[in-house]
């Protein structure tokens, strides 16, 4: 299969997968939960008349036949509008796009630092005496399994109450970035150096290192610029994993630090019931893991030279 | 785990070059030394969290055999003491006994992890088998949809089940345990596949035994076995995720003795009372990481690869 059909496909199964988010959050809108109607003016509690509710009901166009509405909603979709938030009387898509940018920064800053620290870690510990690899395991596995909420409330602890360096809340200047770039870091760092020691362990066996080696390289060379490479790959595979761990721990990490952005947006939606903005934020959420597999996919035939040929 | 299965391929190919009175030899000796052997690969740090795991269950059935104060006794004139020999962890905003409150948390979370993990299975072996034995339609159907979900993080699935029905302990548990259904349900189906295609499947639909008694003696039990152990595996995560939950504000809410609630409420005195919120948190991380390590241990075993 060529390069172009393969991006063909996988433009269509990215569609897909949107249309099926989508159709499923306009499925879930419909049939679970309260009666939209009610709660756009104010729940059961507030108790509104027939007359109110029949208004509301037109003016929303939930009086129409399920697929008119059904349609109306895909071609809304389809241009950006995601409806009105419940909540914030303003369209979802204005609301999310003015937070889009904070939690944006912060997911690209911890990848940054993840993907650096994960691979300079690997190296060093690769193939090392078996206390520095029981070691190193050893605290990925600690780290690991701290959830987002605890590591970033003991970074808060050092860092902004004991050792007074960084600022413990806040969205502005670069110093409020650190700590929740950090909590959100760490934890994918702890489970891409246990992969990726596994695998440049695994390539710092076959024959090209040894024919490297052989030629007189020195350790750090036959590292950096023979296995470094090879190990990269698996990187990619784990983006889904990255891109999930990104976005989940963004939601703790963005309220723990009282940062500005999509999580933050998520949780407050969540308490109020807001499910117009939820929606919007899981369908926002498909797209970008739909450009991000589309991304990665041309990554791989860049990176790993068999790809291009096979699948 | 690609890496496993070669070296297990790797294994097999290895010819048997001992004598044949040397083999006998060999299988007595193991067979007279495997509690030996077996005790001999269990290493200090998984004995610790095998303990751990222990002591946790028996807190979280009868907090009371550990420690015999109130987790909501309250004593506004003890607030905010730091640790000592009268309150060893310390004590809150109004004065409760922290490692009191740590103690009966376990309850909570063990209950969360279970339970998540219970529903997430349940629902995950239905859908997995389903679309394992099902006509090729429904499996494709079904595995679409199962995609679909895994696009997204568990946490805001869960935060999207909470929208809809609402916050709570039951409906916290509900929501980490439908977000993990479609990992599970994949799983299982994966499985199905495997086993489906075996002779002794093959050799009792011959023998035209019922559809519902193959399944059920034959299929389910050969293809639960991995699943099985990456649940284990996966109770540390749920665990993880409702407490996640709850210091959100969506599950058990304070008073209630619950981890992560009280670290959301220890997060407004970090100032000035560190054990508020490093108590509960160290808390979580051990119980995630015992129990995690109890299960990638499992798995290890199951692999026939002790380390």
């Amino acid at each position: 299969m060529t390069l172009f059909k393969r991006i063909a496909w996988r433009l269509l199964a990215g569609v897909g997968v949107l249309w099926c988010t989508v159709t499923l959050a306009f499925v879930a809108f419909h049939l679970i939960g309260d009666d939209p109607v009610v709660t756009i003016l104010g729940g059961e509690d507030a108790q509104p008349s027939k007359e109110m509710i029949a208004l509301v009901r037109k003016e929303y166009g939930l009086d129409r036949p399920l697929s008119v509405q059904y349609a109306q909603y895909l071609w809304r979709a389809v241009h950006g509008d995601l409806g009105q938030s419940y909540r914030l009387h303003i369209p979802v898509a204005r609301a999310i796009s003015q937070q889009l940018m904070p939690t944006l920064s912060l997911m690209f800053s911890a990848t940054l630092v993840s993907v650096f620290l994960a691979v300079a870690l690997a190296l060093l510990t690769a193939k090392r005496a078996p206390w520095i690899r029981s070691f190193s395991s050893g605290v990925e596995l600690v780290i690991s399994s701290a959830p987002a909420f605890v590591l970033g409330t003991l970074l808060l602890l050092a860092f902004s109450f004991q050792l007074n360096w960084l600022p413990s809340f806040g969205t502005s200047g670069w110093e409020t970035i650190v700590l929740p770039t950090l909590a959100l870091a760490l934890p994918i760092v702890a489970v891409l150096t246990q992969v990726l020691r596994q695998e440049l362990e695994d390539i710092l066996e076959l024959p090209f290192i040894v024919t490297a080696r052989a030629r007189g390289l020195s350790e750090t060379r036959v590292r950096l610029g023979h296995a470094l490479r090879h190990a990269l790959i698996p990187l990619l595979t784990l983006s889904g994993f990255i891109f999930a761990s990104l976005l989940g721990g963004a939601v703790i990490v963005e309220t723990l630090f009282s940062r500005q952005g999509i999580g933050r947006l998520m949780v407050e939606a969540t308490g109020n019931k807001d499910v117009p903005m939820v929606l919007g934020i899981t369908e926002l959420s498909a797209l970008i893991y739909v450009v991000v597999n589309l991304i990665v996919d041309l990554l791989y035939a860049v990176v790993d030279p068999r790809v291009k040929g096979a699948v | 785990m690609s890496t496993l299965s070669k070296e297990n391929v790797y294994l097999a190919d290895v010819p048997v070059l001992v004598s044949p009175d040397g083999v006998v030899d060999q299988f007595e000796t193991e067979r007279a030394s495997r509690l030996g052997q077996y005790l001999r690969t269990l290493r200090p740090g998984l004995v610790l969290a095998g303990l751990f795991v222990f002591l946790l269950s028996i807190a979280a059935i009868e907090p009371a055999w550990f420690i015999s104060g109130d987790p909501l006794d309250a004593n506004a004139r003890e607030a905010f003491a730091p640790p000592s020999s009268g309150h060893l962890l310390g004590t809150d905003e109004i004065g409760r006994d922290v490692l009191t409150r740590v103690i009966y948390g376990s309850r909570s979370s063990l209950l969360m992890g279970l339970g998540a993990t219970a529903i997430g299975l349940g629902f995950g072996i239905a859908l997995g088998l389903t679309a394992g034995l099902g006509p090729p339609v429904i499996d494709g159907l079904l595995m679409r949809f199962v995609d679909v979900l895994l696009a997204f993080p568990d946490l805001l699935l869960a935060l999207v089940v909470i929208t809809f029905f609402g916050q709570g302990t039951v409906n916290a548990i509900l929501a980490v345990g439908i977000a993990s259904v479609p990992r599970y349900a994949r799983l299982v189906r994966a499985q199905t596949h495997l086993v489906r295609g075996t002779a002794y499947v093959e050799a009792a639909k011959t023998l035209g035994i019922r559809s519902s008694a193959l399944i059920w003696h034959h299929v389910l039990p050969n293809a639960i076995k991995p699943v099985l152990i990456l649940a284990t595996i996966g109770i540390g995560g749920k665990i993880a995720s409702g407490a996640s939950l709850s210091f959100l504000g969506f599950g058990t809410l304070p008073p209630a003795p619950e981890w992560g609630a009280m670290l959301a409420v220890g997060r407004d005195y970090l100032e000035n009372a560190w054990w508020l919120t490093a108590v509960p948190g160290i808390a979580i991380t051990l119980t995630v990481l015992s129990v995690t390590a109890l299960g990638r241990e499992l798995l290890r075993r199951s692999e026939g690869k002790s380390i």
